[in-house]
């Protein structure tokens, strides 16, 4: 279990705007009648993203209102959720997995990278405020490894120079390109493919 | 090596596209109709036949656990909820299959549910794939499109709706109860069983609830005959599996072989064999974190099935292989995994939320030399109380990794932690209060 604190400066009052209602409303359809309460993630991830990345506890009280839940019902699913961010995060939120298999092919080192472009602590704003890091548990890309997320995008096979040349662009306000940084194709081995030949050179 | 025409994936590399024209020319949707109109029994009775097992780790069959569905619809409606919760540490099959072979997960979806009787189909997508999960939106937008689900569902009769659901970064709603908690818009905690979810499952309704590799493989195995899939690897272990080759190998990747290959193959053709040679080889995890590691001595020989496995008391569980080479630190390895676990723990059952913050931080501490010599035993004690004493197999999944440590490099704690906590001579130290009960005259 992780140990998540709501911020301490929270906002008075929190409502969808119109495209999060719609949204909400489209989420909610997916469910049978009466079990709204199903929702409740998707709609916390509406809040989130309408509110600059991390949840108000004003939220959680409009989602309660919203899907006709406690409102303790949906605080327990905010905190028990490690993606939903109950305080502010970066404009760029960086999270590097170090995990074992990520561990071993040097992730230390991408940590290394955040501490000296963004800040020295997980979960610190950077100087300008716009981005901050943390570690996480494996992100599910361990072939890949090591690599970041960065808001919803992968960033994989990366080094602390490739990293820091990353962090550079997001610091610019610039948003890099997602996916190897090695310049491999998905997930096959790399100048050793052995497989599906006929179709590689198709 | 497995022939190329015998590979369920053809796109596992995305050499074709993923979309739906693409995936008609490979095969997917061409004739689901005559698949269905065969019936149900012939469904389940050919998926007996292939012998396939759950692709999610516990490897139980599948024709078997689709015949618990109830025979006829009562008054509750059946689910079928596909588990793409994918999060053990040395696993990334279920990415690619979202993002490059989303068609053969739809049209499985449309076979399983007739199968067992199921008009809606929650596809549960751990919340950090939300980029490979819109590609699975993209293609279920396009097989709406087309009338391949939906009302009559490509012709068959039969209407499914499929919906996706994301998690949000919790590693226990990949365990089934958890995710159907966590679909009913609840915290992520594992319920007890029984009631089996194929009785009493979401919202209190039958639910079936599939790995997606196990139901990407379905329109194949329908297709080619459960006697061709049961052909591949060997007795009870049969047909094809994606493994994800990772660590300290040169080319880390993910390949569709045939069940029962040989470790060493994998490791050494497809990965492009271990960084620094195959001597260097220390340790490899054989089926995610949760399951016990595996020595080099015994690596020369090991075949990868669910069988084999077990017999080396460790499990093929996901086939994330994570190969870790002598320039690694093995405590500090499983130390990192045990913090996987601390972290990811739901804290319902006892054992196992402060089980395992115990057993990391004892790890940490052996990785370091701080830790006594008595402590290597006591390890050894807290994973046995926390194994079998909780709801859910997270209990198992935190405890053999660090008994699989125990087990083979046990040698390898007690020559670094030394420390010996019991005072054997007079000190000058007035609060070692243990002074007391040494002998005098010794």
């Amino acid at each position: 279990m992780s140990l998540k604190r709501p911020a301490k400066d929270q906002p008075e009052n929190f409502e969808f705007n119109s495209s999060s209602l719609e949204a909400a409303k489209a989420m909610v359809a997916k469910y049978p009648e009466g079990k709204q309460q199903s929702a409740v993630m998707a709609l916390l991830y509406i809040a989130q993203k309408q509110n600059n990345n991390w949840i108000p506890l004003a939220a959680m009280k409009h989602i309660a209102k919203f899907l006709d839940m406690p409102y303790i019902k949906v605080y327990e699913v905010a905190t028990f959720y490690s993606m939903f961010n109950l305080s502010p995060v970066g404009k760029f939120f960086v999270q590097v997995c170090t995990t074992t298999p990520c561990m071993i092919r040097g992730a230390n080192k991408l940590v290394e990278a955040c501490k000296e472009k963004i800040a020295e602590n997980e979960s610190e704003l950077s100087s300008d405020k716009s981005c901050s890091w943390m570690e996480v548990e494996c992100l599910g890309a361990c072939v890949n490894a090591p690599m970041m997320q960065i808001n919803d995008d992968y960033f994989e096979d990366l080094d602390k120079e490739k990293t820091l040349k990353i962090l550079d662009q997001i610091l610019k306000g610039e948003t890099p390109k997602p996916g190897s940084y090695r310049g491999r194709v998905n997930n096959e081995p790399e100048n050793n493919r052995k497989t599906l030949m006929e179709l590689k050179n198709a | 090596m497995l022939k190329d025409q015998d590979r369920i994936f053809q796109n596992l590399y995305n050499d074709l596209g993923s979309d739906i024209i693409s995936s008609q020319k490979r095969g997917d949707w061409v004739n689901t109709k005559d698949l269905t109109d065969k019936g149900r029994d012939w469904i389940i009775n050919e998926i007996k036949d292939s012998q396939l097992r759950g692709r999610g780790g516990a490897g139980f069959p599948t024709g078997l656990k689709w015949s618990f569905a109830p025979k006829e619809v009562g008054s509750r409606p059946h689910y079928l909820v596909i588990n793409g919760d994918e999060s053990e540490p040395g696993t990334c099959k279920d990415r690619d299959i979202l993002r490059f072979e989303p068609h053969k997960l739809i049209e499985g979806c449309l076979l399983a549910s007739y199968a067992v009787q199921a008009h809606i189909c929650y596809i549960y997508i751990r919340g950090e794939y939300f980029i490979d999960g819109q590609k699975l939106q993209a293609a279920i937008d396009e097989a709406y499109k087309k009338n391949l689900i939906g009302k009559n569902a490509a012709g068959t009769g039969w209407d499914l709706d499929i919906y996706i659901h994301y998690g949000a970064g919790a590693y226990i709603c990949g365990e089934e109860t958890a995710l159907l908690e966590s679909i009913e818009g609840k915290k992520g905690q594992p319920r007890l069983k029984p009631p089996f979810p194929a009785l009493i499952g979401l919202y209190g309704c039958p639910t079936i609830i599939n790995n997606v590799e196990t139901i990407a493989v379905v329109p194949t195995i329908l297709r080619r005959g459960g006697k061709w899939f049961a052909s591949l690897g060997r007795e009870k272990n049969t047909g094809t599996k994606i493994f994800c080759i990772s660590g300290n190998v040169n080319n880390p990747c993910n390949v569709e072989e045939e069940m029962n290959i040989s470790l060493k193959e994998l490791i050494e053709v497809h990965a492009g064999g271990v960084i620094g040679g195959w001597d260097n080889l220390q340790a490899v995890i054989p089926g995610g974190s949760s399951m016990p590691l595996i020595p080099k001595e015994k690596c020369e020989t090991l075949t990868m099935d669910f069988d084999s496995l077990m017999a080396e008391k460790s499990g093929l569980g996901t086939a994330g292989i994570v190969v870790i080479n002598k320039d690694q630190d093995i405590i500090k390895c499983m130390a990192r995994i045990a913090r996987f676990y601390k972290h990811e723990s739901c804290g319902q059952c006892t054992p196992c939320r402060e089980g395992s913050g115990w057993m990391w931080r004892m790890l940490e501490r052996m990785a370091k030399g701080e830790a006594s010599k008595d402590e290597v035993d006591m390890l050894g004690e807290v994973t046995k109380q926390i194994e079998g004493h909780t709801i859910c197999a997270f209990g198992e999944g935190s405890s053999w990794p660090v008994q699989g440590l125990l087990r083979h490099f046990k040698d390898e704690i007690k020559k670094r932690n030394k420390f010996d906590p019991i005072v054997k001579e007079n000190k000058n130290i007035p609060y070692l209060v243990d002074q007391h009960l040494l002998d005098k005259n010794a």
